[in-house]
């Protein structure tokens, strides 16, 4: 067995040290190994998107990625939206009024390819949505609901610009 | 599935990668983006022993566009380099087909390099560098060489790299933008998917209005990228007319015997090989004769 190495990766502004074997995949490390259930495993093979976290901000397949290879870096999952008291972020407060999610199942990974869609665009149009969000799927919805709830997110996130996420706060 | 064990070492430099390489040989793998290797190793059809991660390797990360040539290293992702100014300026042609790749997500990890090395015959990358009389630089501890991309691509998923060479870069001529105009096609069954046939298309307008330097390259009618040179030969020399073009098109389907599978059958191929060269080359020609501006 190849022998085991050590990483420091910084997931929802905590940093963790671990020692993880080589071919344990980024999504196995947060769910195993952190705890964090957020993050879901569907294809296991980078297909459906959604296990899809943000790694240095950039949405990305965690099933197609080693934890080996986040060390050092800053890794965004779903857990890192709503406040420590439970306060919805605005975009899964939108994806709750406009119907988003029916099973849940992919709802993670929609959630965090929104957040980098908003992140460069904050009020995007339904195929702006579209054309960033191609990569991950929803059995249930149809999507319709989906694309609302991205906009809409962009609407309450535009009101709200004063909102902050747990992260900025500790860092103001 | 989960990946099997391998050994795993993170490379800080090319001169580290190429002497794994010489070490491990066959056994080695090269983790760029790993957007087709790992989903590989995930289901088990890829077993490597070692798996030299590139990612750290600073120096590959790069685009230049010095020299009258556009250079993308290895680790150059595909999202960078389909938004980068330097590859839509002198390669328009990569720019359009590299964001038909998958999903943005999959493209923000995705290497430029390791698609072309992957060699899937349907990928839109190595079509749009074989018609672009592209370049891959290998590199290994015995030096360096640079293989014409006509003489890269041998069959699905074969390339003629060496078992201690990697793929340091890629190079194409940069277009210098006077009257040359480049398309890609294709057609999928679902957005982001690989196409069931996809056509790369460049050409040159000379002083006179004919056309100069015609190159087409087809995607997912062989078990590599295919060049249509009896098209391309069809072509030079003439004016643009609707008749050369159909001609060409037709000439350039004329000798494949594309496979048949669930997304399409060899008929139903060789069809849309016809009819994405025509429309193709059209769009090729109005963006050369300032129709339409490049991708």
């Amino acid at each position: 067995m190849p022998e085991k190495t050590h990483i420091t990766v910084t997931v929802n502004g905590t940093q963790h040290e671990a020692l993880v074997e080589p071919r344990t995949l980024l999504s196995d490390f947060l769910r195993d190994t952190l705890g964090l259930k957020g993050t879901h495993v569907g294809c296991e093979q980078g297909v459906c998107g959604a296990c899809t976290v943000l790694v240095e901000g950039g949405s990305t397949r965690a099933c197609l990625l080693f934890a080996v290879q986040v060390n050092g870096r800053s890794v965004e999952t779903v857990e890192s939206l709503a406040r420590a008291d439970g306060t919805l972020h605005p975009i899964q407060q939108a994806f709750t009024e406009c119907h988003g999610l029916q099973c849940g199942f992919c709802t993670a990974g929609m959630l965090m390819a929104a957040t980098e869609l908003l992140a460069v665009n904050p009020t995007p149009q339904p195929e702006d949505v579209r054309f960033a969000m191609s990569g991950n799927l929803c059995r249930c919805t149809g999507y319709q609901n989906i694309v609302e709830s991205v906009c809409r997110a962009g609407e309450l996130m535009s009101r709200a610009h004063t909102y902050a996420t747990p992260e900025q706060e500790v860092r103001a | 599935m989960k990946p099997a064990p391998f050994a795993y070492v993170a490379a800080r430099t090319t001169d580290e990668v190429v002497d794994q390489l010489a070490r491990h040989g066959q056994d080695a793998r090269i983790l760029a983006g790993g957007q087709s290797l790992v989903r590989l190793m995930n289901t088990r059809l890829a077993v490597p022993a070692v798996l030299i991660d590139i990612n750290g390797v600073g120096e590959l990360d790069r685009i230049d566009g010095r020299d009258g040539r556009v250079v993308i290293g290895a680790l150059t992702r595909q999202r960078t380099s389909e938004l980068s100014d330097v590859v839509r300026g002198g390669a328009p042609l990569l720019a359009e087909a590299g964001a038909l790749v998958a999903h943005p997500s999959v493209r923000s990890r995705g290497t430029v390099v390791g698609s072309v090395c992957f060699a899937d015959p349907g990928a839109e990358l190595p079509t749009a560098l074989l018609a672009l009389d592209g370049e891959i630089v290998a590199r290994s501890v015995r030096g360096e060489r640079v293989v014409p991309a006509d003489d890269f691509f041998v069959d699905a998923n074969e390339t003629s790299l060496e078992p201690d060479e990697f793929a340091v870069e890629i190079r194409v001529p940069a277009t210098d933008g006077a009257r040359v105009g480049s398309a890609f096609l294709e057609l999928s069954r679902r957005h982001g998917e690989l196409p069931v046939c996809g056509v790369a298309a460049t050409v040159a307008l000379d002083d006179a209005g004919r056309l100069s330097d015609v190159r087409i390259a087809l995607g997912s009618v062989a078990g590599r990228p295919v060049r249509a040179r009896q098209a391309e030969a069809s072509l030079t020399g003439a004016r643009p007319s609707a008749d050369g073009i159909a001609e060409a098109a037709r000439l350039a389907a004329a000798d494949l015997t594309p496979h048949s599978n669930s997304h399409g059958s060899s008929a139903y191929r060789k069809h849309l090989a016809i009819v994405l060269t025509q429309r193709a080359l059209t769009r090729a020609i109005a963006r050369a004769d300032g129709g339409q501006p490049d991708a």
